[in-house]
Order: C-alpha cells, then sequence, then structure tokens
C-alpha cells in the first residue's frame, strides 16, 4: 500500500548572494493514513519550510526548485494554482504556530470558519453556522454559541487554537499539517491541545505531520519521527525505537539534552557548537562540524541512506561503517 | 440612452444615497465592532454630528425637485423652471439690489423694497436672498467633498493594494504614476484639468481627486505590505482562499479604519480646495467659494456690505469644523494606535 502522502528529495531554495541556499536539501518522507508523523529539529533547520514546501505556501522569494509531493496519487508541484486551492484547506489543513495572530482580527471567528467551510463545501449560511456550533463544542470551546460572535482579541490563546483547529477540521482533511501548534501557549493548555490533537486524529483518522522542537511532545503523540538537521534528514524511525535506541549521532545528542531524561544535580548536556548557516553548510554531512564521532569522509562526502531495520533509516557513515562491519550488507 | 433633466438625476442621486445610508447604517448595527465604535463616536461629538447632520439635511432638502407649480408672478424664476424644495421655500423672494439683514428699505438709494423685514441675513448685489444662497451653497459643499472622496478613495486603494499586494510591475507602475503626480504642482494641474474638462461640478470633483489621491495610495499600500505578511493572510492561503478573496475579505477590512478617516479627512479639504479654486474664479456655481469671491469688491465699498462674505464664511467654517471635529473623533475611536485600553 502506498503512502497517502509521499514526499521525494524535496529541495526548497532561497536565493542568496552566491547563488540560491536550498534551506530544504533533498528531504523524503512518507506519511500514511491516520499515522501521525512528528518533524523534529532545531530553529532554522528547515522543518517549517518543508511543511510549507508540501502545501506550496513557500514564502517569495523562496522557491521549490526540485523533488516531488505526491498527495493521493498526484504530484502537489505540478498542479495548476487552481486545483492547488481546492486540495489546500479542504484535504490538506494547515494550523500555525501563533494562534495569535492567525485569525483575521475585524471577522468574528464564527464567521471566519462559516467561510472557510463554504470555500470548499456547497452549503448555506445557516447550515454552515450550526456545524461550526458542532465543531466548537467537539473542540473543546466552552459556552460554542457565545463564542460564535467572538472576535478574536476577545478570546484566549488557547481558545484561538481551538478555533484554528476547528477551522482546520471543518472540512474533514485528509491530512493535518500542524506547525508547531503549541509552542506560544502556557503548559497546561500545551497538555489539552495535544490531547484534543490525538483524540481527534483517533476519531477521524486523520494523518497529521507535526513540526515541532519539543521532543517531550513528540514523545506522547507521534507514531514515527524524523530527525532533521540542517536542512537534510538525518534519521528516520518509529517513535519507541528512536528514544530507547537513536542512531544518528544528532538524534543521541538531541535526547541526551532533553530535561526529562537528565540526572538531577548534573549540568544538561548539551550539542556543542551551533547550527552553521545555509551558505556554511559543509558538502558532507552536514552535522559533522559538531559531530562528536566524525571520521575522515564525514566533512566531504553525504552520507548514503542506511536501512537499519524494517522503517528506519539513517543518513551516518558511522552506522553505515558500523553496520558494514557486521557484514549485514 | 435616456435623456433625463437635471432634477430626475438629482431626484435619483437623493434616493440612492438614502438607499446607501441604510445600507451603511445596516451593516454597522450588524457588527459589533463597528455599532461600538459608532457609539463611542456619538457619546464623543454628538454636537459635531448633529452640526454635520444639519447640513446634509439642507442639502437633501434642495436635492429633492420638480417642475411646476410656481406662482405665475414670481419675480426671477422661469415659469417651467424644475424647483428644489429650497428654492420653493425661498420663491418669489427676489429685491433689485443689496439689502442689510432685516432692513425695509434698500441699502444704497434708500428704495423700499418688495418684502420688507423679510430677508434674514440681507440680499446681496443682484437682490438674491443671501440665507437663500448660503443654504443652496450647503449642497455644493456636500457634492464636492463627497463626490470628489468617493472617486479618490476607489482609486487610491486599487493602485495602492494592488501595488502593495502584488507588488513587482505593478508596484513599479504604481509608483511612476505617483512621481509623475507628485512632481507637478497641484494648483497648476487642477486648473489644467478644469480646463481641459470644462468648468462643472463633475469636472472639478475629478480633477480635485486626480490630484488628491496620491496620498492614501501610498498609505495604503504600505498598509497592505504590512497586512500580506501577516499570519492570517498566509493562513487564508494554507485554506485555500483565491488572491481576490484574500484582497476583499482580508486586507481591505483590515484596511477600513484607515479609509473612514482618510474620509472624513478629506472630505474638508476638498470642501477647501473648492473655494481656492472659485477665488480662481474655476469653482463650482452656487459654491460658498464664489460667494465669498464675490463679495471681495463689497469689502471695498463704503459703507461695507458684510453679510454675504460673512453668511458664506460662516456656512464653510461650520461645516469643515464639525467635519474635522467629527474626523479627529473618528481617529482617535478607530485608529488602534490611539485606542485606549478599556477600562
Amino acid at each position: 500500500m502506498s503512502a497517502l502522502l509521499e514526499v521525494r528529495n524535496l529541495r526548497t531554495c532561497f536565493p542568496g548572494k552566491d547563488g540560491p541556499l536550498p534551506v530544504v536539501d533533498g528531504v523524503s518522507f512518507d506519511l500514511n493514513r491516520g499515522e501521525v508523523l512528528a518533524l523534529v529539529g532545531e530553529s532554522g533547520c528547515g522543518k517549517s519550510m518543508t511543511a510549507f514546501s508540501t502545501l506550496r505556501l513557500v514564502p517569495k522569494p523562496g522557491r521549490v526548485t526540485d523533488g516531488s509531493v505526491v498527495f493521493d496519487g498526484v504530484d502537489l508541484l505540478e498542479l495548476p494554482v487552481t486545483q492547488m486551492r481546492t486540495i489546500r484547506g479542504s484535504r490538506i489543513a494547515m494550523i500555525f504556530q501563533e494562534p495569535m495572530t492567525c485569525l483575521n482580527p475585524v471577522v468574528s471567528v464564527g464567521r471566519q470558519v462559516v467561510e472557510a467551510i463554504r470555500l470548499h463545501e456547497p452549503i448555506t449560511k445557516g447550515e454552515a453556522m450550526s456545524r461550526v456550533r458542532d465543531l466548537f463544542g467537539e473542540v473543546g470551546i466552552p459556552d460554542p454559541e457565545a463564542r460564535l460572535g467572538a472576535y478574536p482579541h476577545e478570546l484566549s490563546g488557547g481558545l484561538k487554537q481551538r478555533v484554528m483547529i476547528a477551522m482546520a477540521l471543518s472540512t474533514r482533511p485528509e491530512i493535518l499539517i500542524a506547525d508547531e501548534p503549541t509552542t506560544s501557549l502556557d503548559v497546561t493548555v500545551q497538555a489539552q491541545i495535544l490531547e484534543l490533537l490525538r483524540e481527534l486524529q483517533r476519531e477521524r483518522n486523520t494523518a497529521i505531520l507535526l513540526i515541532t522542537h519539543d521532543l517531550g511532545i513528540v514523545n506522547e503523540i507521534a507514531d514515527r519521527v524524523a530527525v532533521m538537521y540542517a536542512g537534510r534528514l538525518v534519521e528516520s524511525a518509529p517513535r519507541e525505537a528512536l528514544f530507547s535506541n537513536p542512531l544518528h549521532p544528532y538524534s543521541q545528542g538531541l535526547l541526551r539534552s532533553m530535561p526529562a531524561r537528565s540526572r538531577p544535580g548534573q549540568p544538561l548536556p548539551e550539542i556543542e557548537g551551533v547550527v552553521p548557516s545555509p551558505d556554511q553548510w559543509p558538502t558532507g554531512c552536514r552535522f559533522s562540524t559538531r559531530c562528536p564521532v566524525r571520521f575522515e569522509p564525514c566533512a566531504d562526502i553525504f552520507p548514503n541512506e542506511t536501512r537499519v531495520e524494517n522503517e528506519r533509516t539513517v543518513w551516518c557513515h558511522e552506522v553505515e561503517r558500523n553496520l558494514g562491519g557486521e557484514g549485514a550488507g | 440612452m435616456m435623456e433625463f433633466e437635471p432634477h430626475v438625476w438629482s431626484n435619483g442621486a437623493v434616493v440612492l444615497l438614502l438607499v446607501a445610508l441604510t445600507g451603511l447604517v445596516r451593516f454597522v448595527r450588524r457588527d459589533r465592532l463597528w455599532r461600538e465604535a459608532a457609539r463611542e463616536l456619538w457619546q464623543r461629538r454628538r454636537i459635531a454630528i448633529i452640526v454635520v447632520g444639519l447640513y446634509m439635511m439642507i442639502g437633501l432638502v434642495d436635492s429633492i425637485a420638480w417642475k411646476g407649480g410656481v406662482p405665475e408672478d414670481a419675480v426671477g424664476v422661469l415659469p417651467n423652471a424644475s424647483l428644489s424644495l429650497l428654492d420653493r421655500a425661498f420663491v418669489d423672494s427676489r429685491e433689485a439690489s443689496y439689502s442689510a439683514p432685516f432692513a425695509d428699505v434698500e441699502f444704497y438709494g434708500g428704495r423700499p423694497l418688495r418684502r420688507p423685514g423679510s430677508h434674514l441675513l440681507g440680499t446681496d448685489i443682484l437682490g438674491r436672498d443671501v440665507l437663500y444662497r448660503t443654504l443652496k451653497g450647503a449642497r455644493v459643499a456636500l457634492l464636492i467633498g463627497g463626490l470628489t472622496s468617493l472617486l479618490a478613495i476607489p482609486l487610491a486603494l486599487f493602485f495602492g493594494v494592488g501595488a502593495g499586494y502584488f507588488g513587482g510591475r505593478f508596484d513599479d507602475f504604481v509608483f511612476f504614476l505617483i512621481s509623475i503626480l507628485a512632481s507637478m504642482p497641484n494648483v497648476l494641474l487642477l486648473i489644467a484639468l478644469i480646463m481641459a474638462m470644462g468648468a462643472g461640478t463633475l469636472s472639478v470633483c475629478v480633477a480635485l481627486a486626480v490630484t488628491s489621491w496620491v496620498g492614501f495610495c501610498r498609505l495604503s499600500r504600505a498598509e497592505t505590505l504590512k497586512i500580506r505578511e501577516l499570519d492570517y493572510v498566509l493562513a487564508a492561503r494554507a485554506l485555500g482562499v483565491s488572491e481576490a478573496k484574500i484582497i476583499l475579505r482580508h486586507i481591505i477590512p483590515n484596511l477600513a479604519h484607515l479609509i473612514v478617516i482618510t474620509f472624513v479627512l478629506m472630505f474638508s479639504g476638498h470642501v477647501l480646495s473648492e473655494a481656492v479654486l472659485s477665488w480662481l474664479g474655476i469653482g463650482v456655481d452656487g459654491s460658498w467659494g464664489q460667494m465669498i469671491d464675490g463679495a471681495r469688491d463689497e469689502l471695498s465699498r463704503e459703507p461695507i456690505v458684510w453679510w454675504n462674505i460673512g453668511a458664506a464664511g460662516l456656512a464653510l467654517f461650520g461645516l469643515i469644523l464639525a467635519v474635522n471635529a467629527v474626523g479627529d473623533a473618528v481617529r482617535d475611536v478607530l485608529d488602534p494606535r490611539t485606542l485606549r485600553e478599556a477600562p
């Protein structure tokens, strides 16, 4: 069975001083129906750009220059703009990091969701409004009837995010792309929103592509995890496998630096150095400048995709060498 | 196309205006934010709003016109002319020459008046009642201010929002246009345009609109550039909203406060500009500007004829002051930068 969304060799460039800078450089992943895939990485590693690229929403002057995004058998990157529009919002929806600014401040939230529904379905305003009322209840907005006429500035951040989720789910999309959906919310609200997302995903069998830098969230909700570093995937694995036995040195570093895993009284381990900016990325493994186990070819040759177990892929010379030693071939 | 007589147009305009006003009121009442803004505006500038409303009433009274029903012996009126309600109130008020307010006799010469004591503000050199002319000026002023703003703001929005949203070639083109307009002296351009189109209310309005849209165009372009990058526009795009709909549903409504503020401020500016044009001899017939211009010689007479210029000047001053007071409050109520925290 092929995946619902197959992203292959995706490459997104921004113009730079010395030619185009690929902020997303050859990213490939699959998203299956009803699955939660977490795309993890530090700020600036290109995870949000990957999400924007799949919906062709890369802000100018950026551009998707290569690759394919096959959704249900159709390459989205080849679609005419008008058809792309009918897919956005109706079959693939997106929620954003900043619920504070994602709603139009001069339109009541009820009407905004109504318009989102009526964009893709030919139903009357009254029908849409009653559906919005149900949706608001479903995403846990207290007193949905009264909130329909509220303006964004009258709602708290958590409520706004719930409205955004209601809007994204209003057309029963097959994929929900959530770009750091809980980053700007406080911890208790974070937990509620995550719980809500998981519930909705289970009930509606929606696939979720979760973009986050928070491994705690990943551990709670994801089925599979793709770790990104400097525009490239470095490791892709089922959640349990990754959390119990990370293979790539970067994944290992990330997991070690989780506060929940550190020992009390000990300084929190960190990965030495900083992420290089796109114009200083090494030609070989992107992580080679900070890698504790780097050796000779790392800086010059990009590691091959190494399939470790079923569903588990790593891009690392060290892993390749070890596996080669075992004669796994 | 059918040829209509002027009074038919005028009556049609009144109907249109009333329909538009009703629509506006219904929109404001339906949308809670606007309703609250309107209420606060009313609380802050009650008197100014009433004054503007009075001017509008006078303008309306002077716009409803029909033919016939004129007394046969009325002086200075063609028997077949179409007369407005206001005209009818002052029909047969014509004297032979100047008279002072409430006078029984002519100002120079001392001959008895036809209607002694009935001219509240006296009469002008041709014996026309000054109060009547002043009231008639209200319609002209409102027409100039309103029509010009209604022409200039959509023009500015079209170019400004288009340039800001789409950028690129269109932006270059708009800036080229703006630069050209900005590098010409406004008054000269006004005169040239009016000369080219021929004097008349419409051509004065068009000329004023052409020379005054640039400022708001810049403002709306800058504001669009800002809004374009906001998350809710991106979110709309992620929902599959088309570009045209994003402009109509997300950009323009978020410019609405600027549109209202600009409309009110532009309005008074245009009425004043018309006075300048009248002084140059290319104004609109029957405007206060023309009355003031016509009174230039009267100021050098001995004894001085003051009521003509006084009435027109005060009427103009009153309207501008009231509109500016409303405009100032509109800005306070709508502009988020001056927004006070709710208590």
